[in-house]
């Protein structure tokens, strides 16, 4: 992990010093207020009906009803925009050459993958604290399990960990970022929508689409429940990703 | 301090360097020489452990590149080709970055940076964004970065292209000063600036060494004959000239230098200095003599010689 703080710094002042994420930021909060306003209004309509109707109120529930669609859509949102923040890390370095300067510092590869992963994963720590206080506010207005909200956004960190190592490597594929942003978009949807493949072929096949989707492990965290099965599944998901990055560096060392 | 045998890297079945070999030795410039896509840059990216060899091993300060890369990038400041830098960065964040990336001590960083940005003389524009610099600019933040943690090995591509003449020569005056306390490996295709600047040139050429020696040397060895220059005031003809200038023994030809036959090229033989004779028989002859000096052979024309040339024999030191 030699010369870990040394990137990290790097990239966060990077981040910092670009355009790319105030534009994300921007987007990311005026969309996430909307999803947020939407389900409290759709909620608030619920509630009207549920002074009439003794059914519907039993059925009223802040978590199930505002919690868990807004962290669905905001993981939307993510994945449109993770590609966004990790296109340029390694696609940048290598097209302005930077690279050799990064490659013959006495920095290991793992401590420069890991570092520029939490420097984006910091940033995504970032746009997920700028939802919390929606959380709060919903809160103070209705009685809302604390445990849920904890096991959801643990959910969308991990997931969103994981459309970011995904980024990141497909930003060592290419020089040309909207390249990197591309691939990596295509192949997030792709895990994203794998699971649309148990309804076509119900066999052994299906369910291990099913099981590879990113979607399917994220709604157990978004119901309140913690399930090492899935995070396992995130982690292996991160991991695998940070390995064939930095066997894509390697690659082109050899290939010069 | 600088190893290399056996040196070779195919780019797929391209060969980019086959079979290079050197040395460098402590406290030494050395200047890496050949034309453009000649393996210069190849080499010196396996030096800098950027890239592993095909085969061959380089070693710098007794360290593997490939086994022990870690170890040997602490020892090199490498100054890569074209100067790529952090843009968006300040000239003191970047040092800063680089001497975390460097892990220099947190106390020391401080004065590293101060004493590097002395070296560059980069003290007025540190608080500068890199990318608003010009090229001379950034050049010397590039090789401030080289020398930050003060590594014994400092390792540069090309380290003059792209600068106005004035920069050219501040650029080398400073690796020169370097010498005293680095060894110094810079690639270069300028010829005068590695005759200028070190002290032993290594001349590659399609991915061979050609030669190894000091400047002066390869110009010595290589020469065949002497050339001694002759001007006067007034334009004179060939025949007076042969006739003053037959009797002397070592006279090999008599070539006129420019058109209106006022200045003469008399090639002489290598072993004697003929210039008081030749001066002598001038003045005797009534000839009005204002220029008399013997031509050295260019490094550039060693360097055409050896990279032209098939089967070249001199007998420098050719590996």
């Amino acid at each position: 992990m030699r010369g870990f703080w040394a990137v990290y710094a790097k990239e966060l002042y990077s981040f910092w010093a670009s355009p790319i994420l105030y534009v994300v930021l921007f987007v990311f909060f005026l969309l996430s207020g909307y999803f947020f306003y939407s389900a409290v209004a759709y909620y608030n309509l619920l509630s009207f009906q549920a002074t009439q109707n003794p059914f519907v109120a039993q059925e009223l529930n802040a978590v199930s009803i505002v919690v868990r669609p807004f962290l669905l859509d905001i993981s939307i949102v993510l994945l449109l925009l993770s590609p966004l923040l990790t296109m340029r890390l390694f696609a940048e370095e290598k097209k302005t050459g930077t690279i050799e300067l990064l490659l013959t510092y006495p920095i290991t590869e793992v401590g420069l993958v890991c570092a520029k992963l939490c420097a984006v994963v910091t940033v995504l720590l970032i746009l997920l604290a700028g939802t919390l206080p929606y959380m709060v506010l919903l809160g103070y207005l209705t009685k809302l399990s604390v445990g849920v909200v904890i096991s959801g956004y643990l959910g969308v960190i991990l997931m969103g960990t994981a459309f970011l190592a995904l980024g990141l490597f497909t930003s060592t594929v290419t020089q040309n970022q909207i390249i990197a942003a591309t691939l990596s978009f295509g192949a997030l949807l792709g895990f994203w929508i794998i699971s649309w493949m148990k309804s076509i072929t119900p066999s052994t096949i299906g369910k291990v689409c099913e099981y590879l989707s990113l979607t399917y492990h994220f709604d157990p965290f978004s119901k309140g429940l913690i399930d090492t099965r899935h995070i396992t599944y995130y982690f292996v998901f991160i991991l695998f990703f940070l390995f064939l990055t930095i066997r894509r560096i390697d690659v082109e060392r050899w290939r010069g | 301090m600088i190893e290399v045998e056996g040196l070779t890297k195919y780019y797929g079945s391209l060969a980019a360097i086959v079979d290079v070999s050197f040395r460098v030795e402590r406290g030494e410039i050395v200047g890496f020489l050949g034309p453009n896509g000649a393996g210069k840059s190849t080499t010196i990216k396996i030096l800098t452990c950027y890239m592993p060899p095909s085969s061959g091993t380089a070693r710098i300060n007794g360290f593997d590149c490939l086994e022990d890369s870690i170890n040997v990038r602490r020892q090199i400041g490498y100054l890569p080709e074209n100067v790529p830098l952090y843009k968006e960065m300040t000239v003191k964040r970047f040092l800063e970055f680089v001497a975390s990336a460097k892990q220099i001590d947190r106390s020391r960083v401080k004065g590293e940076i101060g004493r590097v940005m002395e070296i560059c003389a980069i003290e007025d524009v540190s608080g500068r964004i890199i990318g608003n610099l010009s090229k001379g600019y950034r050049q010397r933040v590039g090789l401030a970065q080289a020398l930050l943690g003060n590594p014994p090995v400092i390792i540069l591509d090309e380290p003059t292209i792209g600068l106005d003449p004035t920069q050219i020569i501040e650029i080398r005056n400073l690796i020169k000063s370097l010498g005293k306390d680095h060894t110094i490996l810079m690639s270069s295709h300028i010829l005068p600036e590695v005759a200028q600047t070190c002290n032993r040139v290594v001349i590659i050429n399609k991915g061979k060494v050609v030669a190894t020696d000091s400047p002066e040397n390869l110009t010595r060895q290589l020469q065949k004959k002497a050339q001694i220059t002759v001007g006067f005031e007034k334009s004179i003809n060939i025949s007076d000239l042969k006739g003053i200038l037959g009797g002397l023994p070592g006279i090999i030809d008599i070539m006129p230098a420019d058109g209106d036959g006022m200045r003469w090229y008399i090639e002489t033989d290598q072993e004697r200095d003929l210039r008081a004779d030749v001066a002598k028989a001038l003045v005797e002859g009534g000839m009005r003599l204002v220029e008399l000096k013997t031509v050295d052979m260019t490094l550039e024309e060693v360097f055409m010689h050896l990279v032209t040339e098939e089967d070249y024999s001199a007998p420098s030191e050719v590996v």
